[in-house]
């Protein structure tokens, strides 16, 4: 069981037999009232989503979920296709299926493929991968806008907010479950 | 990701927050952040500290100096809440709190007014503050509404119903607070009765209290109220809070006798807490609380 104040982004409960992920996440907590916790929950078979606000002594059931070690290959349009290391059995999941996962997925990267009933319904990816920067706008000095970061793309064609020195080539590490640039890594 | 903007903004207000309250002629005090009994309050869950409590708010030490005859105090300080963690919420966070004898909650709106006014123009932001898409004009004065009117106007039912049905807090949160101090700021006045454990009721309507919270876009930046000063009733409104903590299987701790005691001579006063971690995210134009400190407890 979870408890709220486990809540977080990405995490998989059970709600009446069907498995979700908790796809937004947000804490509040009105001026000497009680502590709120906002979930915005997505079916991982159907797709349909719901918005709950739970209070902290609400709790959810883990999901029931199998998962295995499998390599990403490749993506055909919007099938993504997966490898099991040890029995080279191969497997497909769709786009909508990956949610975020897309936005940090690079060739032969290892994952845990979850499957619900023997069916694949979506990944866990490692919490932190390298990714290499394609696109970078160099950084005005003297920017004096309100901010000390800047966007660029990365290899997936993910757009991440990172600090000024940071250049077209440089690879860097990405938090996967909050998606947020974490440090500059040395190859 | 450590923002030097965001720190800069930091220190540059506290600078001014400091200023504002000297030129006034506040004393600037300091109170022992670990305490032996803080005040019992339902929802908010202080942290142990070998037997004792970190402070939730200065709040109690502060007003035995008002007791002891200071009339003009404010503290900046770390308050400790546990469990609150969010993109507003920092289990250790800062805080600004500050009295004032013989005011009461309609002075402290005007302090509001005057302090968001000296900071913003100490900031160079010209009387406007920019906050997630939405201007905020501080000269005009601000908008006044009481709890009873904002939920005939925003939510689906009335204040009444949704303190019997125990919804108050998520009818506040989702339809309520999204209206709130998005051309100027606004303040939110006179909650029920019962949502003000050591606030004074309105001697004209005794099912209020008088107190407000200070919304700016949306963001929950102050709670300030006129001072209960009579040590009776708020001896019975503590023991009522602490009845609440019981029933969440919590210790509630022991009573803070020696603040009970020094109530017995405290002025009529008001007093506020400000959100100093919150009051510079809508400076820096930051969205997250992340942002405006240096670290966080998951970095450390």
């Amino acid at each position: 069981m979870y408890s709220a104040s486990d809540f977080r982004k990405g995490l998989k409960v059970q709600i009446d037999g069907e498995p979700y992920i908790m796809t937004d996440f947000s804490f509040s907590k009105p001026g000497k009232g009680q502590a709120l916790y906002r979930a915005r929950l997505r079916n991982m078979i159907t797709g349909n989503a719901f918005e709950k606000t739970f209070r902290s002594n609400d709790k959810l059931e883990k999901a029931a979920l199998e998962e295995r070690t499998m390599q990403y290959l490749y993506c055909q349009g919007e099938e993504y296709t997966f490898m099991d290391n040890v029995s080279f059995e191969q497997l497909e999941i769709s786009k909508a299926q990956l949610g975020d996962a897309i936005n940090f997925l690079t060739d032969n990267m290892d994952v845990e493929v979850l499957q619900y009933n023997g069916r694949p319904i979506g990944v866990t990816l490692p919490n932190f991968v390298n990714l290499k920067v394609t696109q970078s706008d160099p950084w005005v000095k003297g920017d004096t806008s309100g901010s000390d970061s800047k966007p660029v793309t990365l290899e997936t064609g993910y757009v991440v907010q990172v600090p000024p020195f940071i250049e077209e080539g440089d690879k860097l590490q990405i938090d996967t479950r909050t998606g947020v640039y974490v440090t500059r890594v040395k190859e | 990701m450590i923002s030097l903007y965001g720190l800069h903004s930091r220190a540059v207000l506290i600078q001014a927050l400091r200023a504002f309250f000297i030129d006034r002629g506040y004393l600037e005090v300091e109170t022992p952040l670990r305490i032996p009994a803080p005040a019992p309050e339902a929802h908010i869950v202080p942290l142990i500290s070998e037997g004792w409590f970190l402070q939730t708010s200065p709040e109690l030490c502060m007003k035995r100096l008002l007791a002891a005859g200071i009339p003009k105090i404010f503290q900046l300080c770390k308050c400790f809440r546990k469990g609150e963690r969010g993109d507003r919420h920092l289990p250790e966070f800062t805080m600004l709190e500050w009295y004032a004898a013989g005011s009461d909650y309609r002075d402290l709106m005007k302090d509001c007014e005057a302090l968001l006014r000296y900071l913003a123009a100490a900031m160079g932001k010209d009387g406007v503050l920019e906050w997630q898409g939405r201007r905020i004009e501080l000269a005009p004065e601000w908008e006044r509404i009481t709890v009873a009117e904002a939920f005939q106007r925003y939510a689906p039912c009335t204040v009444e119903e949704a303190l019997r049905k125990d919804t108050f807090d998520e009818m506040l949160v989702e339809h309520v607070e999204p209206h709130l101090g998005m051309t100027t700021p606004t303040f939110l006045c006179d909650y029920p009765a019962t949502l003000g454990a050591l606030a004074r009721l309105s001697p004209t309507d005794p099912t209020v209290a008088e107190r407000f919270e200070l919304y700016v876009a949306g963001l929950e930046l102050a709670n300030g109220f006129s001072e209960l000063v009579d040590p009776v009733e708020q001896r019975a409104r503590f023991l009522a809070e602490q009845k609440s903590i019981r029933m969440q299987g919590r210790d509630c701790g022991p009573l803070p006798e020696v603040f009970l005691d020094a109530l017995e001579t405290m002025p009529p006063a008001a007093g506020i807490a400000l959100g100093v971690d919150r009051l510079v995210m809508l400076f820096a134009g930051a969205n997250n609380i992340d942002q405006v400190v240096a670290f966080t407890p998951e970095g450390l």
